[in-house]
């Protein structure tokens, strides 16, 4: 994404009789616009934990959070302002590095996919021919946070919780990753914006792709450690899990950095199956066009409308025991979605006209 | 290209200095929290090279997956560290020779020495550059066309090991209750609930 603040830097040296060099351009517009993407992400972040609680609570009948400002929109910065001003309490016979560094490298993880996203045709920092292995290699590294965090706290509940949680999300990346291959096959490219672009016809929610979608969702919940897959912070068994024993900024950053995976994995979902920044299918792109409509409207509302899904999900579906979901991932998930994969590059290779497939990518 | 020398050196550093304090960390934990920390960097360097594609490979495979199950099994034990140093002239000399093994090999590779030049040079595919071939496709091509047969067997010697490996292990346990949840499913109300009569005082 590039927003041309470089532009108003020279036309101010441009008094001083000074031009900017074009790297130096390029620098500030990165950074600047690195910048915006982080506080764009993490208000519309605090507005979404907002939300979650106010369906969460509507499902059961409460009123949610309704104090803080005008239907309680500004509770989640009167949180904020809590968390940053309390005192960080570190355990004494904690690991205090790599105690305080866990939810540091929670956080940079999180907001580090984002890179790659893109929201709409050129809103993107780096394109990269391999996008979706990116975010893939980054949200395998989120598990790191949460190992280190139990372990480094060197008390119980923790380091049980964080090895639930490495258990869990390291079984739900293999499904993850057979369900991404399934769509990479269909489109022939690793590249995100492509994947969209490949969707111009159908969204592969609609295609014979329909089960990798629910796999995709489902295992997207248990990747973030989202109810009903919330093991590793159960409060009945293990108090709050890998986050017991932090406190104020750690344990906001931690929260924070939950969420942004949260998102991250509802644009995910938005950019494999939902189409991207396409206007919604069956219309098209050329019969929208009508519409004022620019399309970064449709992502944001895509990724929200995924987002309510997790948010209802959360509202009514009791937690799972461990070994249910050591076994939906291993024994269910992962040969489904190997049968798809070998489906997928089947229909790729003996139907070519069928929707969605990208042709001309099997060669002789 | 200051800049890839900066990122070059700086990567590499961390490599070095990060794999030498794998080997003299004292904390086990710690160790493998470095070792993730040079494959990270590692992966780094293979970005430079313009290899992306085995970077975010090497990142998912080896930090993702392998270093986890590392780092589970290092933070389960329950290591006594008196005890580990006692064993280190023990095992010395067989480190040194695997070490000088290793050493002599990587002062071959850097110092190009080719034994017999004819017997490597035709068993090598012209490699297309790199802006005519995206490497993922360029590996692609490698691994799942130019040398599919090798590719399949070694697929099958990981898959033959690793049966091997549940075969040894796998052993059924008595006294283990498991869930049958097609037992629990397939459940009907005559087996299930038992209408009875008890008189008062006599019990059942």
């Amino acid at each position: 994404m590039q927003i041309p603040i470089s532009a108003l830097f020279d036309f101010f040296l441009g008094f001083f009789g000074y031009k900017l060099a074009s790297g130096t351009a390029y620098f500030i517009d990165t950074t600047l616009g690195i910048f915006v993407m982080m506080l764009v992400i993490l208000v519309s972040v605090a507005f979404l934990v907002l939300w979650d609680r106010k369906i969460w609570a509507s499902v059961q009948l409460r009123k949610g959070p309704n104090v803080v400002g005008p239907f309680g929109t500004l509770q989640l910065f009167a949180d904020f302002i809590k968390f940053a001003v309390k005192e960080v309490v570190v355990p004494a016979s904690a690991d205090k590095f790599v105690f305080l560094f866990a939810p540091l490298l929670m956080f940079v993880l999180g907001m580090a996919a984002w890179a790659v996203i893109p929201v709409t045709e050129n809103w993107v920092f780096a394109d990269l021919n391999i996008g979706i292995l990116y975010i893939f290699a980054i949200s395998s590294l989120g598990v790191y946070g949460i190992i280190m965090g139990g372990w480094a706290s060197n008390s119980k509940y923790p380091f049980l919780g964080s090895l639930r949680s490495a258990a869990q999300m390291v079984s739900y990346e293999v499904s993850i990753g057979f369900v991404i291959i399934t769509v990479v096959v269909t489109v022939g490219s690793l590249k995100l914006s492509d994947i969209v672009r490949a969707q111009e016809e159908v969204w592969y929610a609609f295609t014979w792709l329909f089960p990798m979608f629910i796999v995709f969702f489902i295992s997207a919940l248990a990747e973030t450690n989202r109810p009903p897959f919330d093991l590793p912070e159960a409060e009945p068994e293990l108090v709050a899990g890998y986050q017991s024993e932090y406190s104020s900024t750690p344990y906001m950053m931690f929260m924070m950095s939950e969420y942004v995976s949260i998102v991250l994995m509802c644009a995910m979902t938005t950019i494999l199956f939902l189409g991207g920044w396409l206007p919604p299918w069956p219309f098209g792109t050329e019969a929208m066009s009508w519409l004022p409509i620019p399309p970064i409207v449709w992502f944001v509302l895509k990724v929200l409308f995924v987002f309510f899904m997790f948010a209802m999900v959360k509202a009514f579906v009791p937690r799972y025991r461990y070994d249910q979901l050591m076994r939906l991932g291993w024994k269910i998930f992962l040969p489904f979605s190997l049968v798809w994969v070998a489906l997928s590059a089947a229909i790729v290779v003996y139907f070519p006209d069928a929707p969605g497939v990208i042709q001309g990518q099997v060669g002789p | 290209m200051a800049l890839q020398a900066i990122a070059f050196y700086l990567f590499s550093a961390i490599v070095i200095g990060a794999a030498f304090l794998v080997i003299s960390s004292r904390n086990p934990v710690h160790s493998v929290l470095f070792l993730i920390l040079a494959f990270f960097n590692a992966a780094g360097l293979f970005v430079l090279l313009g290899a992306e594609f085995l970077a975010m490979i090497l990142v998912v495979v080896y930090v993702g997956a392998v270093a986890v199950l590392f780092l589970f099994v290092v933070m389960m034990l329950d290591i006594d560290f008196v005890e580990l140093r006692q064993g280190f002239l023990q095992y010395m000399p067989m480190g040194v020779v695997i070490g000088s093994i290793v050493l002599v090999e990587l002062i071959f590779v850097l110092g190009a020495v080719t034994v017999a030049p004819e017997i490597s040079a035709p068993a090598a595919f012209p490699v297309p550059p790199v802006s005519e071939q995206a490497n993922t496709a360029a590996l692609g091509q490698i691994l799942y066309t130019d040398y599919v047969y090798f590719f399949q067997a070694a697929g099958m010697i990981l898959l033959v090991a690793m049966i091997g490996a549940i075969v040894l292990t796998l052993r059924t346990r008595e006294g283990v209750r498991r869930q049958k949840i097609s037992e629990q499913v397939g459940r009907r109300r005559a087996e299930g609930v038992e209408l009875v009569k008890v008189r008062p005082g006599d019990g059942i």
